[in-house]
């Protein structure tokens, strides 16, 4: 068994600690791991989006990181978005538009919305489907998914 | 994904001690979008993985509008279209960088990281060529500078010797009365690789009516992207005119040597070398009327 590293990482606000093999992607540290399965695998090749996480403040496909890699980071995942009682703005929105169909795109997309409101609170519709570009659904449901973020954005 | 060392690397003395020790065996790793994939889908065997991301000299990102642009070899596409003075100098490279990937892609990849991989289809490589970027290379012998024309060797093949890594790349601070434009050929709105690529970089005279100087760069027509030196030199002292961008355009297409494949036919691309060449030119002279 190859040799395990140990990594010190800020997952949602709180520390943690965990061992990994280099050739762990961040993703699959997160899933394996430490059972934070909100991020999915889709492609395993940075083409669908559905890893996105935000990783010290920027949007990244966690299957594109190594878990090592994030030794003294900060890592944001779709499991820190909610409030214990109230859902994240964002998530209201994609739940009020029907933003989603089988699901398994929604925390990827909804990762790169908060990415994008985070440093635009304003997109317009054109920014918000080139951010997005990155996220696929393969349910087709893009229109109501850019409705959601607009909602949410106009909602903060 | 098969098993390999992951070492951080603090110094560039650091990390090419290790490159001249494993090898072949051992990899750079920068952005990782396109190195991780590789290993992953077992394209590449790679034992050792030095991430170069503490680096200091591969993180600066340093315009002067004298010296012109250090872009260490591991900045970030995001970190270059942020600052205005960059897009305003080096516009045809910030085209690139906007289109490669989505916006997680354009978070970790780094332009250094795309030369490096040397794909044919590479988006930035056509751009650096065209603003006369230089690659600073660091390896057990010291350092060195190589035109990025010249980097490239052949697909995934660079001009690397054993234990030699890329620190950063310097390009000239741009000269008065000129731009640069990159864009590429794809089916799709977002999100593909080039099926033909074309930068340029084009210099006005004061009445931004004679051509100074140009240079042409394609990207997807050959085994590495290509410096069109003849299309770029016949343009020179050349009035801007429909004619003159065809005969530049009809000279790019002469060296294009493409294959077909999944993405196109040699027939669809070299035709694209002539349609993207005049749009490259005809971007950069519209750019440079545009500036105030």
């Amino acid at each position: 068994m190859a040799r395990k590293s140990h990594v010190q990482t800020t997952i949602n606000g709180e520390t943690v600690e965990f061992l990994c093999e280099s050739r762990q992607s961040l993703l699959e540290v997160l899933r394996d791991e430490l059972h934070l399965t909100g991020a999915k695998e889709g492609c395993n090749n940075g083409n669908c989006g559905a890893c996105s996480v935000i990783l010290d403040g920027r949007l990244v496909n966690s299957c594109l990181v190594l878990g090592v890699e994030t030794e003294g980071k900060s890592v944001e995942t779709i499991e820190g978005l909610a409030e214990p009682d109230k859902l994240h703005p964002i998530q209201d929105a994609f739940l009020e538009n029907a933003a989603l169909q089988c699901g398994i795109c929604t925390p990827g997309f909804i990762m790169s919305a908060k990415a994008l409101l985070d440093q635009n609170p304003n997109p317009t519709e054109h920014e918000i489907r080139y951010w997005l570009a990155g996220n696929l659904c393969r349910c087709t449901g893009y229109d109501k998914i850019v409705r959601a973020v607009l909602d949410a954005a106009a909602a903060k | 994904m098969r098993d390999f060392a992951y070492i951080t690397a603090n110094t560039v003395s650091e990390a090419v001690t290790l490159l001249d020790e494993k090898g072949q065996s051992a990899r750079i790793l920068a952005g990782g979008t396109d190195l991780i994939v590789q290993v992953r889908e077992a394209r590449r065997d790679v034992d050792w993985m030095i991430d170069i991301k503490s680096i200091p000299e591969v993180n600066v990102l340093d315009y002067n509008a004298d010296t012109g642009l250090t872009l260490g070899a591991a900045v970030e596409c995001y970190k270059i279209y942020a600052v205005d003075e960059i897009c305003d100098a080096y516009p045809g490279l910030v085209d690139a960088t906007k289109i490669i990937g989505g916006t997680a892609i354009q978070g970790r990849a780094a332009v250094g990281g795309n030369l490096c991989n040397a794909s044919p289809a590479a988006d930035c490589i056509p751009p650096l060529i065209v603003l006369n970027a230089s690659c600073v290379i660091a390896g057990p012998n010291g350092a060195r500078e190589l035109p990025v024309e010249q980097f490239c060797t052949g697909p995934g093949q660079t001009a690397f010797d054993n234990g030699e890594m890329l620190v950063s790349l310097k390009i000239p601070a741009p000269a008065n009365n000129s731009s640069s434009f990159y864009l590429r050929f794809i089916p799709r709105n977002e999100m593909d690789i080039a099926v033909v690529g074309a930068g340029a970089s084009v210099t006005l005279d004061d009445a931004k009516q004679t051509i100074v100087s140009a240079r042409i760069a394609l990207g997807a027509v050959a085994p590495t992207p290509l410096f069109a030196e003849e299309a770029s030199a016949l343009l020179a002292g050349r009035e801007v005119s429909d004619a003159a961008i065809d005969e530049a355009a009809q000279a790019a297409q002469s060296i294009a040597r493409p294959i077909s494949d999944m993405r196109g036919t040699a027939e669809q691309r070299t035709h694209l070398v002539g349609v993207l060449t005049r749009r490259a030119l005809n971007g950069a002279i519209q750019r440079i009327r545009d500036a105030a």
